[in-house]
């Protein structure tokens, strides 16, 4: 069923692009973001999708070029393709890695183009006409505050970190300098990688080793998964509970359950994208004034308000 | 009394240098148990043990198969992203079959054929294209490679494909239940090390596998069938693969784009420092295994530790994985 999902968003893409551009009044808008490698990118392309369709509806003049590139040089080449074979008026794009693609998003904006940057910034932020990003470090310091209030301030707790990165430095950082004012203690961390498997088997080795855990910031509902895995098998899951964070629909769904395990999650939506192409469109359209910079809260997800935040058809 | 002779000799110092060599992975193996057990007690927890032994038994199957191909003088680089698309097709056939009203058993059997019967072919199209086109092991499970993840990535819609609970539930023991505290991944493993090494060891094929990767040349003047004999290792591997997938989709019962990344390289890794030599022609199932086991002990070891910064991670697996293998290159070389 997914695959003739596949082959006809791919036959509807190709009629698209057939159809002429370059009316008058007709608009096109560039979107260009990373293929769908891991759960939280294939959440992008789902939400970038479903914007399309539903800008695409709204502004009947509006026609949305979405690419996906597997990496930096790619999506460079990309940007090349879009302004010079599909003639966009306005670009949104979230760049691979910052640095490399920042000169090639700069010529875009030399060619008149309106640019918006979501979630990785440029290295130079001159160039950007809007950037729309989730909060790394507020999405640290939400986790550490609700531990810290659900702990009442003391226990033991572990923490699980993701790939290397300046994003994970700034989750962790901000995370310890709220949990260090506090009767915490930080068991140990290790990078477990964003990743399943990694989290199974990080959480094995953390449980064999300490005999008391309290709770468990995961801050990735993938590793979430795993780590939910291993503390089931070592029969610990009255002991302990697990805080994750990004906001995908299986965690969503046991927060609003009221799973013991799960109580909350913290957001960083890849919604981030369908926001971003929604502004630039009303602008684009309508004329909307902007404000330089939309930064999307990292939320607190509780069984209180987590209906909102559930998409039970997107793929993360 | 008369000077043994020359000969004589040397054919036991040679001897005395083929065991050292042989015995290389298992000392390593040895030496890291005990800096285990030094870094933290808890480590020698059956517990523990038997954690890391279940995780091993992926990557040590695949490997299996890895030495059978590396010791014909190939490679595959494919074995990750077939482990990670077939963990797809299966829950994708099993999630199918579930809503049919059929017994879990048949589901799973069924799920279970359909991924012997894809790795096995995928194996097998490996095989063909490199003994058939005439194209460079390297090449063709570089782009097999690139295929496999690609298409589990498709299948999944660019997310995770999740195996249903109810037959999950059925499913679960196949990773985590064991005989007598031994898990089945752990049993399947052993006897999988076991059969490869009587195959390798005490068959004619298994000598074929050997004689192609030594000279193929000279194998071919022996009337030795060697694209027939290459293709069999790829098709192995292929079913090697099926069976890490079989013990490992219940694990977590789910596959992604990120499933099985760098089991590979893992499996060539366990291979290489189990003593098989990367150009072909030498075998050993055992130093495989211990091979494999030592990979994840390194992993766990360092889990187990606070003593050194995560950054350095990846600095101290290079290190043990270079050492293991100095330790039997320096045992070779020895006069």
């Amino acid at each position: 069923m997914k695959f003739t999902i596949g082959l006809a968003a791919l036959a509807v893409g190709m009629m698209i692009a057939a159809s002429p551009a370059g009316a008058a009044d007709k608009k096109v808008l560039g979107v260009s973001i990373p293929a769908a490698t891991h759960g939280w990118a294939g959440g992008l392309n789902w939400h970038a999708q479903q914007a399309k369709i539903e800008l695409e509806k709204k502004y009947p003049d509006l026609t949305i070029a979405l690419v996906t590139a597997g990496d930096a040089t790619r999506q460079a080449n990309d940007l090349e393709d879009l302004v010079q074979v599909r003639k966009i008026d306005a670009l949104v794009i979230l760049p691979f890695e910052s640095a490399p693609l920042t000169e090639p998003v700069r010529q875009v904006k030399n060619a008149g183009k309106w640019v918006t940057i979501v979630d990785r910034g440029l290295t130079d932020p001159s160039i950007q006409d809007l950037y729309v990003a989730g909060n790394n470090p507020q999405m640290g310091t939400n986790s550490a505050d609700f531990m810290v209030k659900k702990l009442g301030g003391k226990g033991n707790i572990v923490i699980l970190r993701g790939i290397p990165t300046v994003i994970d430095n700034q989750r962790f950082d901000a995370f310890m300098d709220v949990v260090k004012k506090t009767d915490i203690k930080v068991l140990d961390s290790k990078y477990a990688n964003w990743n399943r498997d990694d989290g199974f088997k990080v959480m094995q080795d953390f449980l064999a080793r300490f005999p008391k855990i309290d709770a468990v910031w995961a801050q990735d509902d993938d590793i979430t998964l795993g780590v939910i895995e291993a503390v089931k098998q070592a029969g610990r899951d009255k002991d302990m509970w697990i805080l994750g964070g990004a906001g995908m629909k299986e965690m969503i769904k046991r927060v609003m359950d009221k799973d013991t395990l799960v109580p909350a999650d913290v957001l960083y939506p890849p919604k981030m994208i369908a926001d971003a192409m929604e502004l630039t469109a009303k602008h684009l359209m309508e004329g909307a004034k902007l404000e330089k910079q939309y930064i999307i809260d990292a939320t607190l997800v509780t069984p209180d308000n987590a209906k909102q935040y559930y998409y039970p058809d997107s793929s993360f | 009394m008369p000077e043994p002779s020359h000969a004589a000799h040397r054919a036991s110092s040679a001897r005395r240098r083929a065991d050292l060599k042989a015995f290389g992975p298992f000392i390593a193996l040895a030496a890291l148990i005990v800096l285990g057990a030094v870094v933290n007690p808890v480590f020698l927890t059956p517990g523990n043990l038997i954690n890391v032994l279940t995780r091993t038994a992926f990557t040590g199957i695949i490997a299996i198969g890895g030495t059978f191909i590396i010791t014909t003088g190939g490679i595959d680089l494919s074995v990750g992203s077939l482990a990670a698309f077939a963990s797809g097709i299966m829950i994708i056939v099993m999630n199918a079959l579930t809503p049919q009203g059929l017994p879990p058993f048949l589901v799973v059997l069924l799920g279970t054929l359909a991924v012997m019967a894809l790795s096995v072919f995928s194996g097998l199209v490996n095989g063909l294209l490199i003994t058939r086109g005439r194209i460079e092991p390297f090449i063709v499970t570089l782009g097999t490679m690139g295929i496999f993840r690609s298409l589990v990535t498709y299948a999944a819609n660019g997310g995770t494909l999740s195996l249903n609970t109810q037959i999950r539930g059925y499913y679960r023991p196949v990773y985590y239940g064991d005989i007598l505290g031994i898990t089945y991944p752990i049993l399947v493993f052993a006897v999988v090390a076991a059969i490869g090494a009587i195959v390798l060891y005490r068959t004619r094929f298994g000598r074929y596998v050997t004689a192609t990767g030594a000279n193929e040349e000279v194998a071919r003047y022996s009337a030795i069938h060697v694209d027939r004999i290459k293709l069999a290792a790829y098709g192995l591997q292929g079913l090697c693969v099926g069976l890490a997938v079989f013990l490992y989709v219940p694990r977590l019962g789910s596959a992604s784009a990120t499933t099985g990344l760098g089991w590979e390289l893992e499996a060539i890794a366990a291979v290489i420092i189990g003593g098989t030599l990367m150009k072909g022609g030498s075998a050993r199932i055992w130093g495989t295994v211990a091979g494999a086991i030592i990979l994840a002990l390194i992993d766990n070891i360092l889990n187990l530790t606070g003593a050194i910064s995560v950054y350095l991670n990846s600095a101290i697996q290079g290190c043990i994985i270079i050492i293991a293998v100095l330790v039997q290159r320096d045992a070779k070389s020895r006069p």
